[in-house]
């Protein structure tokens, strides 16, 4: 059970049971809707951008415990962060959840750092990422739907 | 020793006369193995079966001695391969009981079927205005195919509503028969909810109306005996990797005088009677909805996966799975917070159900860990996980080769499920 246990941590169960910042933003200067056609995973990010700071963040969507803690956490870290820091979170992140580094040092992932059992779980990356991936589409204002296929 | 020249596992004749489930799994190479450390526990049968080593063999044997193209060769290794596939027609037909051979068209799948029928009877007899009629159960192919049509010809699809329980509600599906319909498409085994349709019934409902009936048989033939001239479809369609067979092979049954007056699917070699510039024939029953060299392979690996469900027996197979379900039926109801989705009184072995809570997604990753294989998401049946209010469902789908204990073990794991989840 070690490698479930890495997944599933305790945080990333109660962020999927309570997710964070759970809720349209009426002020957001940006929004796109991201959907796994594999698994029916839907999440739709808000963005309030000012002086390409992330003012605030906000999500909607249904989906498993690995998706929603994943936007939820996602919208926790970013508030107050660049567009740049967002953007190198955005990789490092990403580097952390498909193990393309062996020994990921990264302090600034912060709580992130729980989806690093994810790595374990190839099929279960697109859960962990779609989020990330509807969010640069919203802060570049592109307005479309994001699918992991 | 059978037709394609090797021993049936069948052949060991006890299994025959018992249903020996322990003697039956050593015909299925594939699920004495470990996963994860665990033994496998293959519970995704709806999505595609495993293979007796009869068809694997039957295959290799083909590849290792007849192989050769079909039809045309005036050599003796096309004159065996001409011999093998023509032989696996037969035993389609026989296997649904079709009046003639030339009734059984080889096809990759049912979804291909269903895009022959939807493209060749549907264009020529589908206009603008008419109606094509499915239900609230079907698969996407069962869908999308007709959607194409209907925007193509500026004509409508119409669905007919489903039930709590997703049965299907019989007076509304009439109600919904009018002088417009030109063609029914229905599921005869819905994938996502294992509702039995009566389809016997639709039929003579629909043929009462004069409309001709499809019928999705993907998930029934590997389960139901087909008896098409009992049924008195129209079409009927059915997936060889679903009933033991390989991947790529597909069985569309239509009455010949329907199939005679379609136009061709897809235009090419084997289709033709001749070919000049100015003027083609098109060759007779089945071939001229065949083109081009078919999956010879993959039709006799079909024909060996219908002879041994023969020496099984379907029926033996339908009340061992039925025994199966009702067993699991019963174990996943005592399981707190599960709902099952899909609960027909006629139902095939599909259990499909959400825990409260907790994903289908990390359901299916928790069982994975357990050595126990489902499936988890819509099914390719969103239409279906709309009525439900479900975005997705877990799914364990039963065969002949599970036992109780894989169902004691699917348990075992649920609860290790809502272990994790707390």
């Amino acid at each position: 059970m070690t490698d479930l246990q890495d997944l599933y941590q305790e945080l990333i169960l109660d962020h999927g049971r309570k997710p964070r910042n759970f809720k349209p933003l009426e002020a957001a200067s940006g929004t796109a809707e991201g959907y796994n056609p594999l698994c029916g995973d839907k999440v739709k990010i808000y963005v309030k951008m000012a002086d390409d700071i992330v003012k605030d963040i906000s999500f909607e969507g249904a989906g498993c415990a690995i998706s929603t803690a994943s936007a939820s956490i996602m919208t926790e870290t970013l508030k107050g962060k660049t567009r740049a820091q967002v953007e190198n979170l955005f990789h490092t992140f990403h580097d952390l959840v498909t193990g393309q580094q062996a020994q990921l040092d990264a302090p600034e992932l912060g709580k992130l750092a729980v989806f690093s059992g994810v790595s374990e779980f190839p099929i279960r990356v697109k859960c962990a990422t779609l989020a990330w991936h509807t969010l640069r589409a919203a802060i570049n204002g592109k307005g479309e739907v994001i699918s992991t296929e | 020793m059978n037709a394609t020249g090797g021993l049936l596992a069948s052949e060991k004749t006890t299994k025959v006369l018992h249903f020996d489930v322990d003697t039956i799994r050593e015909d299925f190479p594939i699920l004495n193995q470990l996963v994860r450390g665990k033994p496998l526990v293959y519970l995704d049968n709806a999505a595609t079966s495993q293979k007796p080593a009869a068809v694997i063999d039957a295959m290799t044997r083909y590849y290792s001695a007849d192989n050769s193209n079909i039809h045309r060769g005036v050599h003796l290794l096309s004159e065996r391969a001409t011999k093998e596939y023509e032989e696996a027609r037969v035993k389609v037909q026989s296997f649904i009981n079709a009046a003639e051979a030339r009734e059984i068209i080889f096809v990759r799948g049912t979804t291909e079927a269903i895009n022959l029928v939807a493209n060749s009877y549907g264009r020529a007899n589908v206009n603008a205005g008419d109606e094509v009629l499915i239900t609230a159960m079907e698969h996407h192919s069962n869908i999308v195919p007709w959607q194409m049509l209907c925007e193509e010809k500026g004509a409508r699809l119409r669905v007919a509503p489903i039930n709590d329980d997703g049965e299907l509600i019989l007076e509304e599906f009439e109600k919904l028969l009018n002088e417009r319909t030109k063609l029914i498409s229905v599921v005869h085994i819905s994938n996502a909810l294992g509702t039995i349709n009566p389809v016997r019934g639709i039929v003579e409902i629909a043929h009462r109306h004069g409309v001709p009936v499809m019928i999705d048989g993907a998930q029934a033939a590997p389960h139901k005996n087909i008896d098409v001239q009992e049924l008195d479809c129209d079409f009927y369609a059915f997936s060889g990797h679903k009933v033991y067979g390989p991947t790529g092979i597909g069985v569309l049954y239509g009455k010949a005088s329907l199939l005679d007056a379609m136009p061709p699917f897809q235009g090419g070699g084997d289709m033709i009677a001749s070919v000049t510039f100015e003027k083609t024939t098109y060759n007779t029953l089945p071939y001229k909805f065949e083109a081009g060299t078919p999956n010879i392979a993959g039709t006799i690996g079909l024909g060996a996966a219908i002879d041994y469900a023969n020496q099984i027996g379907l029926p033996r197979i339908a009340k061992y799975e039925q025994e199966l379900l009702a067993y699991g039926t019963e174990a996943l109801s005592q399981i707190s917070g599960l709902r099952l989705v899909g609960t027909a009184k006629e139902k095939a072995g599909v259990l499909s159900f959400v825990l409260e809570g907790i994903h289908p997604h990390d359901v299916g990753t928790i069982l994975d860990r357990e050595g126990i294989a489902i499936r988890t998401g819509h099914h390719c049946a969103m239409p279906v996980m709309e009525r439900f209010g479900v975005p997705a469902t877990a799914r364990a789908s039963l065969a002949f080769y599970n036992t109780k204990e894989e169902i004691d073990a699917l348990v075992t794991g649920i609860n290790k499920v809502k272990e994790v989840f707390g």
